[in-house]
């Protein structure tokens, strides 16, 4: 028997509900591990071990008296630090919210705790999730477990990190832009951005609302569709929640196949700033496909093209809006309230101290578009773009049952090197944007190590919204195509810590 | 488009409620001038015709029942406050200013 870290969550619950290991067991073992190599990684803001101890219990107590568990009961969960939870710090990467404890629980951290999912601790990010790296935590960068000296992504690199250095079997995520499926791909893991909709914002810190939208990572398909399964469905504390049944992931991942599917190879995806391993990934994963009884086609979405500069005066807009909440009065810090200074100085004051540079380009960047003169030039034009990238996968959704692409355009890139360059930076996401932007589903499931410099490299699956089944349906097929010709996870073959 | 000058920053900065230093003002502004730059090319495509996209659901007036339900309790509503006082925020001075 392998040691209880590396089990999946499948494995895991099904190992506790056995009988043969107690969640306390599990979880001490996770929190063991945090302790050994966390140091190193830094995937965790925050480890709340008592917590964690205490759920566990909770769990083994249930199954004492009889009670049936849920699939995910007393499996180990790392949960970005975006997401409330209640009298457990919560700060968003950022110095604006160190020591927050949030007085209410998100949708998913209550949906998470009714699973019997143990919630072992925050995970590093992005402040505010903005950002490509991880390099814009205002607690210090986190360090990909395949090269501690690489980024993880962003911004949950946290998550990513966590699961693939075996510091939990899941995690939790949000993606406006990729900050699920980019990390994944860079730390050879499986992330999904749900259909928008699918997984209640309520208790998200906001970024970018009509963008944001949470989602599972794991190291295996199915252990995220059952982790999907958990946090997805209608909630009437989020306007924007979709009140329609969840699409049957778990059952997708369960019967893995893509025979007579026909997938599309988005043809823009491609070509100048593509780094040669990623491209020959990316074409073997396409010969699989075919092997396992796909039909290729490509497909050209030309506004795809657009897509990038849409996003950066979309989001920034929507965060410049979202984040005039850090005022200093109500919550979070407070800067230069000496009895001399006027509150708006005061306000002024705290969130110079308080964001960091991305956050105050971002802002500076949305209120600059937001504003007269410049609104409909930069904002209404890049509102229209959504428009046009939307029926440009209307089209292909036409055409194909599922779009294909890298995930990301190269692998993990060295920390510090992009850290001051956002135009640099922001290229990390070109594939991903565009399904934040329509509002689709999408997954990122690892294809393997680039020849270059041995790091991983992420397959991207898109399908229409309220299809993320197809997802699960074709990333098992791949997952378990890819498992019988490398013999084992490709998590095995990353250097111990 | 023109490029955005170090006096538009400056203002952005005060919009945006940000006290920014002098070095820190001419490293954005010169930073924010590449990003519009490059993403000043969404005016490239021609979309005259085009309704513009706000929100991927189409959704209007989503309502609840209009019921009481349990909120936060004073305490818990003031629990992250850097000041309160009676049950209420403190705040700094608002009044007395230009």
């Amino acid at each position: 028997m392998t040691e209880t870290i590396r089990w999946t969550a499948a494995e895991t619950a099904s190992a506790i509900a056995d009988g043969k290991v107690t969640a306390v067991e599990v979880a001490q073992a996770h929190l063991d591990r945090i302790e050994a190599v966390d140091a190193e990684v830094h995937a965790y803001l925050h480890v709340d071990a008592d917590g964690a101890l205490a759920a566990a219990k909770a769990v083994d107590d249930a199954r004492a008296r009889g009670d049936r568990l849920g699939p995910l009961a007393g499996v180990p969960l790392a949960l970005k630090d975006v997401f409330t939870t209640k009298g457990v710090p919560t700060t968003c990467g950022s110095r604006m919210l160190e020591g927050w404890r949030p007085p209410y629980d998100a949708t998913v951290t209550r949906r998470l705790k009714d699973a019997g999912v143990v919630i072992l601790g925050k995970t590093n990010m992005d402040e505010f999730a903005m950002g490509s790296s991880t390099e814009n935590s205002a607690y210090g960068p986190t360090g990909n477990p395949w090269d501690t000296t690489k980024v993880p992504g962003g911004s949950g690199g946290g998550s990513a990190a966590a699961i693939a250095s075996f510091q939990a079997p899941l995690a939790i995520g949000t993606d406006t832009g990729g900050s699920i499926r980019q990390p994944a791909a860079l730390t050879g893991t499986v992330g999904v951005k749900p259909t928008y909709g699918g997984v209640s914002r309520y208790g998200l810190v906001a970024f970018s609302s009509s963008l944001d939208q949470g989602g599972p990572c794991a190291r295996t398909v199915l252990d995220a569709a059952l982790l999907h399964e958990a946090i997805a469905g209608h909630d009437p504390l989020d306007s924007t929640s979709i009140d329609a049944p969840v699409p049957n992931v778990v059952e997708a991942a369960r019967s893995g196949s893509v025979r007579g599917m026909r997938v599309g190879v988005v043809k823009e995806f491609a070509g100048e700033g593509y780094q040669a391993g990623v491209l020959a990934r990316f074409a073997e994963a396409v010969e699989l496909l075919r092997e396992l009884g796909a039909e290729i086609v490509e497909i050209s979405c030309p506004n795809f093209t657009y897509a990038m500069p849409a996003y950066y005066l979309i989001a920034p807009s929507e965060a410049s809006s979202n984040l005039a909440r850090f005022d200093a009065m109500r919550y979070g810090l407070r800067v230069g309230d000496d009895g001399e200074h006027s509150a708006e100085e005061v306000m002024s004051l705290t969130r110079e101290a308080g964001f960091g540079a991305e956050v105050k380009r971002r802002i500076m960047l949305g209120t600059y578009a937001l504003s007269s003169g410049y609104y409909d030039a930069y904002y209404g034009q890049a509102q229209k773009v959504r428009t046009l990238i939307t029926r440009d996968f209307e089209a292909a959704f036409g055409q194909v049952d599922v779009l294909v692409s890298p995930t990301t355009p190269t692998t993990a890139f060295p920390i510090g090197e992009r850290a001051d360059d956002p135009m640099a930076m922001y290229l990390a996401d070109l594939c991903t944007i565009p399904s934040n932007l329509a509002g689709n589903a999408a997954m990122s499931l690892p294809c393997g190590l680039a020849d270059e410099d041995g790091l991983p490299v992420g397959l991207q699956i898109i399908a229409p919204a309220m299809a993320d089944d197809r997802l699960y349906r074709v990333g098992a097929a791949v997952e378990a195509g890819y498992l019988s010709r490398w013999g084992a996870p490709l998590l095995d073959r990353a250097p111990a810590l | 488009m023109p490029g955005i000058t170090r006096e538009e920053v400056a203002h952005l900065a005060r919009l945006s409620r940000l006290e920014l230093g002098a070095e820190e003002l001419d490293h954005l502004a010169a930073q924010l001038d590449d990003i519009i730059g490059a993403v000043a090319r969404v005016a490239e495509v021609a979309a005259d015709d085009i309704p513009p996209t706000s929100h991927p659901l189409p959704l209007t007036n989503v309502m609840r029942p209009d019921v009481v339900r349990p909120g936060l309790t004073p305490e818990e509503a003031l629990s992250g406050a850097p000041a309160a006082e009676d049950q209420r925020f403190r705040v700094p001075r608002i009044l007395g200013e230009e």
